[in-house]
């Protein structure tokens, strides 16, 4: 997965992000992909789910997928007492919930602060993002969204592995 | 006409033609039992008529000749110039089944295709033919059985293309209801005198529809003659336009968009779900003039769900309104004499599970037809009537809908069921001596049983009621079955009404809440604090519970679900046992708390969490927190209790040996006269009663009582305990006369017993060894319990004891 061109964007010409912070990291998601972004919600947890699902929140009647961006990329949880932030965003067929420190700023990046990811950046970190951009006193990790997905999905397969471990 | 005009118009064409044709399938076969009904006759000229009219408008020529061809045959039957053999019946619904065809063209590609329709047509020219009665006899012959094949394989794919063609177009919801009278007077009476017509009439040419009498006048449910089903449209209608082919939209009435309902009923759902959540806002203030509002609100809310229901209910005979014709052309391809009876055809149910319970219905009807029912020959050999009878009822019973499919074929035989089961692997010996006739009769409903020896193109090919109990179960429904050899058999479909917001009980589980729908749910079982729950017990690893004496698989909630076991567990809190059915299997799972039970409306997962398998979706609670509801297969197969289930049968027979060195038990203990202690195995108690003296009356020299509308007979323990029996029957006589008797209620499924105590002590359970000191008629032996030397009853030897009492009482 990491090997996947990060360039569609790039070259698509100059593309607005939300910002949200993560840990140290300064993540990046496209504007037209988050829905909105809410305080803290109850959450109820899904047992022998992937880790990275925190949990089922209520979104206005809508049952929303809650899961931990920290966890997905390989970080520590945040410590239990601090609330995380939900930014809803669109995938291709559903509706879901990255959980995250903070919300930041809306930003334009230039198209020539763009980079790939350093290679030496965790495994983890790099197969999650596209790509990134050199703002002023920070870089922005785009996250992809479209992998997102289909990482979800293979951690997917996780749970029945450990359902069998516990049956058995 | 622009082309979405022209569009319009085509979409409703299909749609009313599709009717028309269900209401043509049924008029002709209730024609063949009455083959001389004007009005039937009428009927079906009419609709092919107006089928023909509109196809020339449209300009589907294809469509056009070949309704011609019927009409002009019509017309010759309805004018009295010819007589409706059964070779003009076939043709008949050959033609139906062939404007099936192309309308199905016709909504899939908008062109008619390249059907060939010349045969059909010549044919049909030729039965127009007065003198050609006793050729067009013979031909038929030939070409019958080849044409109700095709129509068995073609069944299901008429059943699509009609229920396609509604959804698109405005789909007819209340347009079918007003037909509804008529439309089941009609097939009720043909169907029960159809089953003479078929077989027979081929092998008896020239003289056309033999058996079947008229004189019957197979249509009295139809009142006044000259009025009932077609009345809406003028005799000769002249080439209509779709629109004036309503005949039976009232004015009463509109169509609405399925989608449209679907999504009301979605808000509504939603609406529910935020009314428990107001109440349960409100509950937590004091302010009376909010509650009263909220109340109010919350009536209203529940009104408008019933009627939002209501308008997505359809009646059962929608379903049914098939069926006369299948029954015929599989009667007719089976080479046997069935009659179709259809009761509470108006009983209503959500249209999304009638689509649902549509095949395993079909496939219901089709198994009696093919397996069930005997060949006419067999059937008179056995003494019964040459004619088989399948009847269809439904009704309400319990917030549910009962579907029933009753034949009066041969009936279900265990032995050969067992044996079948032990051919396909499906269990053991060990596990099939284990287990009741009932149990092995449900070895039907397993994967990969079928029975039909010969396999036939209709069912039994190794895909049968595994699917159907898979379908039923998938929209919260049951399906079980009684049979008798010999006598029949009857499918008893259980559904609920609705799908869309169900009643679920909630459970705990580690400070979390999860729903279960209640459809799944038997029973609750709550073992007090403070005992050692000796009744949990392990069988290699699995948990098992002694449920009334039988083994019930056991799942930890908390285990499944990936949970360590709560520190504090030291196995001696109370324990929630909560009693669920599905797929045949019995399971009882252990939660940490049991609260009540709401309305839930089901939401779809997301894909992350989609693949857990104990999951079905979730809900939203009163108080707006997210449950996750428990997919009861799901959780069964996670925990393997399917494997211990089957396990079961052979460490049954080690519990059975273990029970010789001195088996746990469960007993009933008993004062009888005055310090007298009996125990009564508590497996086979069904009550525990306080019966007032005066109902206990004297029946010759046996004691009877009346109960739930029977009659009990009673035994006093009294009577049989050696000791007591000769100085004092009476127990009532010691001391103060008491003004009702302890009545501990056996039964084995057929034969009721009340025994009488003077008091009932306890519940026992542990082991006891039951010594034969003091063996006599009816007493096992004795025991110690509670250092109290103690009789056991035999019961077996008390039921003997009842029958005699009974046989002397007549």
């Amino acid at each position: 997965m990491s090997h996947e061109s990060p360039q569609r964007q790039a070259s698509d010409g100059a593309v607005q992000y939300c910002t949200f912070k993560v840990d140290h990291l300064l993540i990046g998601i496209e504007v037209w992909r988050v829905q909105e972004v809410i305080r803290h919600q109850p959450m109820t947890s899904v047992p022998l789910a992937p880790r990275e699902v925190r949990g089922l929140i209520n979104l206005r009647g809508q049952i929303v997928t809650a899961i931990d961006v920290r966890l997905w990329l390989g970080l520590d949880r945040l410590p239990a007492e601090t609330p995380s932030m939900n930014a809803v965003i669109r995938l291709a067929d559903e509706v879901v919930s990255l959980l995250v420190d903070e919300a930041g700023e809306v930003v334009e990046p230039a198209l020539e602060t763009y980079e790939p990811v350093p290679s030496t950046t965790p495994r983890q970190i790099r197969s999650l993002c596209s790509g990134t951009y050199k703002l002023e006193g920070s870089l922005l990790l785009v996250l992809d969204t479209e992998s997102v997905s289909r990482i979800t999905l293979d951690h997917a397969v996780a749970p029945q592995l450990a359902g069998t471990r516990r049956a058995s | 006409m622009n082309d979405d005009a022209m569009n319009e118009i085509v979409q409703e064409f299909l749609v009313e033609t599709s009717e028309n044709l269900d209401q043509l399938d049924q008029d002709l076969v209730a024609l063949e039992s009455d083959p001389h009904s004007r009005e039937l006759l009428g009927s079906v000229f009419r609709t092919i008529h107006t089928v023909k009219g509109t196809t020339g408008f449209l300009g589907f020529t294809r469509l056009e000749s070949l309704s011609h061809a019927a009409e002009s045959l019509l017309s010759e039957l309805r004018d009295g110039r010819l007589e409706l053999t059964s070779a003009r019946t076939d043709a008949l619904l050959e033609v139906v089944d062939e404007i099936r065809a192309l309308l199905t063209a016709i909504e899939h590609t908008g062109a008619e295709g390249d059907r060939d329709l010349a045969g059909l047509v010549a044919t049909l020219e030729r039965l127009q033919q007065p003198d050609e009665d006793a050729e067009a006899e013979a031909e038929p012959d030939a070409q019958v059985p080849g044409a109700v094949e095709q129509v068995a394989r073609e069944a299901p794919a008429g059943v699509g293309p009609a229920s396609r063609a509604e959804a698109p177009a405005p789909a007819a919801v209340t347009a079918p209801a007003v037909p509804a009278a008529p439309r089941v007077a009609a097939p009720r009476v043909a169907a029960s005198e159809a089953p003479g017509a078929p077989v027979p009439a081929s092998s008896v040419p020239a003289s056309p529809v033999p058996a079947s009498p008229v004189p019957a006048s197979p249509v009295p449910a139809s009142p006044v003659p000259a009025s009932p089903v077609p009345a809406a449209l003028p005799p000769d209608a002249p080439e209509p336009a779709p629109a004036d082919g309503h005949r039976f939209a009232s004015e009463r009435s509109v169509r609405v968009d399925v989608d449209l309902l679907d999504s009301m009923m979605a808000q509504v759902g939603e609406l529910v779900l935020a009314r428990n959540q107001v109440s349960a806002h409100v509950d937590a203030l004091d302010n009376q003039a909010l509650h009263q509002t909220v109340q109010r609100l919350s009536m209203i809310v529940s009104e408008l769900q019933e009627g939002v229901m209501k308008t997505r209910m359809q009646p059962v005979e929608q379903l049914w309104s098939k069926l006369p014709r299948v029954v015929r052309d599989l009667a007719a391809l089976f080479a046997k004499s069935v009659s179709l009876e259809m009761e509470g055809g108006e009983t209503e149910l959500d249209r999304s599970l009638l689509e649902a319970v549509k095949d395993p219905l079909t496939h219901l009807v089709r198994n009696a037809i093919d397996h069930a029912i005997e060949l006419p020959a067999e059937r008179v050999a056995a003494g019964k009537p040459e004619t088989g009878t399948l009847a269809l009822r439904a009704y309400h019973e319990g917030g549910q809908v009962v579907l029933e499919v009753t034949d009066d074929g041969a009936g279900i035989d265990p032995g050969r069921i067992g044996a079948k089961a032990l051919e396909r692997d499906l269990v053991n010996q060990g596990q099939l001596d284990s287990m009741s006739e009932r149990e092995i009769v449900d070895l039907i409903f397993r994967p990969g049983f079928s029975t039909a020896s010969v396999v036939t193109n209709v069912s039994g090919r190794g895909v049968g009621m595994d699917v159907v109990r898979t379908n039923v179960e998938r929209i919260g429904g049951t399906v079980d079955l009684t049979s008798t050899p010999g006598i029949g058999t009857t499918f008893r479909i259980k559904i609920p009404l609705t799908l869309a917001i169900i009643p679920a009980l909630l459970v705990g589980c580690r400070e979390q809440r999860y729903a279960i729908p209640q459809a799944n749910l038997l029973e609750m079982v709550q073992l007090r604090t403070g005992g050692t729950h000796n009744d949990i017990e392990r069988i290699g690893g699995a948990l098992v519970y002694r449920l009334r004496g039988k083994l019930l698989p056991l799942v930890r909630l908390d285990e499944t679900l990936g949970y360590a076991p709560l520190a504090t567990d030291d196995g001696t809190d109370a324990v929630s046992i909560v009693v669920l059915q599905a797929d045949g299997l019995l399971l009882g799972v252990v939660v940490d708390d049991v609260f009540g039970t709401e309305e839930i409306v089901v939401k779809p997962l997301g894909q992350h969490v989609k693949q857990v398998p104990l999951f079905a979706g979730a809900t939203i609670l009163g108080d707006g927190s997210v449950a996750l509801i428990l997919d009861v297969i799901g959780l069964a197969s996670t925990a393997k209790v399917e494997e211990v289930a089957a396990g079961l049968g052979s460490t049954g027979a080690d519990a059975d040996e273990a029970g010789r060195a001195g088996e746990r038990s469960t007993f009933v203990l008993l004062r009888v006269g005055r310090e007298r202690r009996v125990a009564v195995p508590l497996k086979a108690v069904s009550r525990l009663e306080e019966a007032p003296v005066d109902a206990v009356e004297q029946a010759g020299r046996g004691r009877v009582m009346q109960y739930r509308g029977d009659l009990l007979p009673l035994v006093a323990l009294a009577s049989i305990l050696p000791g007591i029996a000769g100085e004092e029957p009476e127990p009532e006589a010691l001391g103060d006369p008491p003004t009702s008797v302890p009545v501990v209620v056996y039964s084995d499924g057929e034969r009721q017993l009340g025994l009488v105590a003077t008091e009932i002590l306890d519940i026992v359970e542990g082991v006891f060894e039951v010594r034969a000191v003091g063996a006599s008629p009816g007493i096992l032996g004795s025991t110690v319990v509670h250092g109290h030397v103690t009789d056991v009853l035999d019961v077996h030897a008390a039921y003997e004891l009842s029958t005699k009492e009974t046989g002397r009482v007549a």
